[in-house]
């Protein structure tokens, strides 16, 4: 058969095809997709099958490549991924994420190692040589932190709804983005994030051992009591992610380096979910229940029963169930 | 050897063709989504003088949704295309042609950064240069890649030259040129036709050359007329 008669058979089919490819693509909600789905597969196949005459009878480039063209927006159709929501999104919280962390809990515990230690080192520096602080820091930061946690200080009560919205803004930009980046940078073999948890680690321990020097110490632990909780784990855990694929590059096993990437990323993605979420609570709780003045006890106790949820329940939701993936 | 198509094999047995997107491509596209994000940023920005304090904040959680997301929600909605890469003609997808995931463009989005550094997206455009389907490292961790999707057109040639049988046997080679001749041909210039005929009929003048290959071609395409 020569070109022009091939062309003259088929063309109606191709066009209704391409009708059915414009509906399925198109963002129209009234679509009723079953109906046009019904020999959407049929239809595809015959495409297919045209598309191997038309290649195997030496037709010409264009016709070839608009085949291959449709062929290939049919194929996104036909294998496009379902997105369902809520049936996965409560498996997640219910024991998805939990499930992810600790299945990597080595990694964490390295990346909450770094962080810790960092922590420590600085807090006992800082307490014994209190200059030390000016090693982190310089002068003007510490002043002005010294100044912000000032128990004498009348601002606090001066604050209001509006600059709450503007503070949860700012968390939700740098500490979402500052675990994003921990976690990106775990691909430079993971030295990226041993970087940004020690200087974490190191900036925490060095402020409060300065602020406990000073006696400021109890307007700045009642405030991040709280919110440490989420925002200081999300932190540990998004380090741990990004050694994860820093280390699969160093010892990617029996694999191919890019596919050991390529699955560690996978099986960590679950935990940087969870880490975003962690982020929202905690940028949410600074914002909006840190700067409160309620009583040092009260404080206190809400922010060890954040502790104590958040560690039970990444350590013992969704154990004993079967696995489901 | 440096090719920007793919091979694939569907399930159905036909094998299909990926034309792969390069870095100028994509830098334009980017470049494109970024001038958006500024105009949507300079319209709000403007909008929330009027609210101080409470204008900040929702100016940084705009900034943080944007920066973040607004790939992740055009890849995973619309075709795996952003504005930019719509306006380009280029799509995200799977390295095996099926439609980006939302696990996926959330991964090779997130690690905009590592590809970003140190700065202007050097790591990034290594990483394109070094791997045959000009994959970003965010790209290479979340199996993805970025293709043209532009439709060609299917030109209908309308020649002067009447058709003409062949008088050699014809290879299937032979037919594939002489048709892609004729159909290409309209894009070129007659001189430039001329000497393209002459390479298949070096015996013959320019003007006979041009009328012997469009005059086969259009025999071998078959038509109304031939």
């Amino acid at each position: 058969m020569k070109q022009q008669q091939f062309e003259m058979r088929h063309q109606q089919e191709w066009l209704a095809f391409e009708e059915q490819l414009a509906l399925l693509e198109g963002s129209k909600k009234d679509v009723d997709r079953k109906k046009l789905l019904a020999d959407f597969p049929e239809q595809y196949r015959r495409l297919c099958h045209q598309f191997a005459l038309a290649k195997a009878r030496g037709y010409s480039l264009p016709l070839i490549e608009k085949l291959n063209e449709l062929i290939l927006h049919g194929h996104r159709q036909l294998y496009r991924h379902r997105l369902p929501i809520v049936a996965p999104l409560v498996q997640f919280i219910a024991y998805g994420f939990p499930r992810a962390v600790r299945e990597q809990a080595s990694w964490n515990l390295l990346s909450g190692f770094s962080f810790v230690f960092a922590l420590c080192f600085m807090w006992v520096l800082v307490a014994l040589h209190p200059d030390m602080i000016y090693s982190m820091l310089d002068v003007e930061q510490v002043d002005q932190i010294s100044n912000m946690y000032d128990p004498a200080a009348g601002f606090r009560a001066m604050r209001d709804g509006s600059d709450d919205i503007a503070m949860f803004g700012h968390y939700i930009w740098n500490n979402i983005g500052i675990a994003f980046r921990t976690f990106a940078s775990g691909l430079f073999f993971g030295v990226g994030v041993f970087v940004t948890e020690i200087f974490n680690g190191a900036f925490f321990g060095a402020i409060a051992a300065h602020l406990i020097n000073i006696h400021h110490d109890e307007p700045f632990f009642t405030f991040v009591v709280a919110h440490g909780a989420p925002e200081l784990t999300a932190i540990v855990l998004s380090g741990g992610s990004g050694m994860r694929l820093g280390w699969a590059l160093l010892a990617p096993g029996a694999l191919p380096r890019l596919q050991a990437l390529q699955r560690a990323a996978r099986k960590a993605m679950p935990v940087m979910y969870g880490t975003f979420a962690l982020l929202l609570i905690a940028a949410f709780v600074e914002a909006f229940w840190s700067p409160r003045d309620f009583a040092p006890a009260v404080k206190y106790s809400v922010g060890a029963a954040f502790w104590l949820l958040l560690y039970a329940y990444l350590l013992f939701a969704g154990r004993g169930r079967s696995h489901a993936a | 050897m440096i090719d920007e198509r793919q091979n694939l094999l569907t399930p159905e047995g036909a094998e299909l063709n990926l034309t792969l997107a390069g870095p100028v491509p994509r830098s334009a596209a980017f470049i494109i989504d970024m001038a958006i994000r500024c105009v949507v940023y300079a319209i709000v920005g403007i909008l929330m003088i009027f609210f101080s304090t409470i204008g900040q904040g929702v100016m940084l959680i705009l900034m943080f949704v944007l920066e973040w997301f607004y790939p992740v929600v055009y890849e995973v909605f619309r075709q795996g295309q952003t504005p930019g890469k719509r306006m380009m003609g280029l799509a995200v997808a799977h390295a095996d042609g099926t439609p980006i995931t939302l696990n996926g463009s959330l991964l090779r989005n997130l690690l905009r950064t590592a590809d970003f550094f140190p700065f202007m997206y050097l790591a990034g455009f290594i990483s394109m240069l070094s791997n045959a389907r000009f994959q970003r490292l965010g790209d290479l961790v979340a199996d993805s890649v970025v293709v043209h999707v532009e439709k060609p057109d299917l030109e209908t040639v309308k020649a002067t030259a009447p058709p003409r049988v062949p008088d050699w046997s014809v290879t299937l080679d032979d037919q594939r040129t002489l048709i892609a001749f004729l159909e290409r041909g309209v894009k070129l210039s007659q001189p430039r036709r001329q000497e393209l005929a002459l390479l298949a009929y070096e015996e013959l003048s320019p003007e006979m050359a041009e009328m012997h290959a469009l005059g086969n071609a259009r025999y071998l395409r078959g038509g109304d007329d031939a």
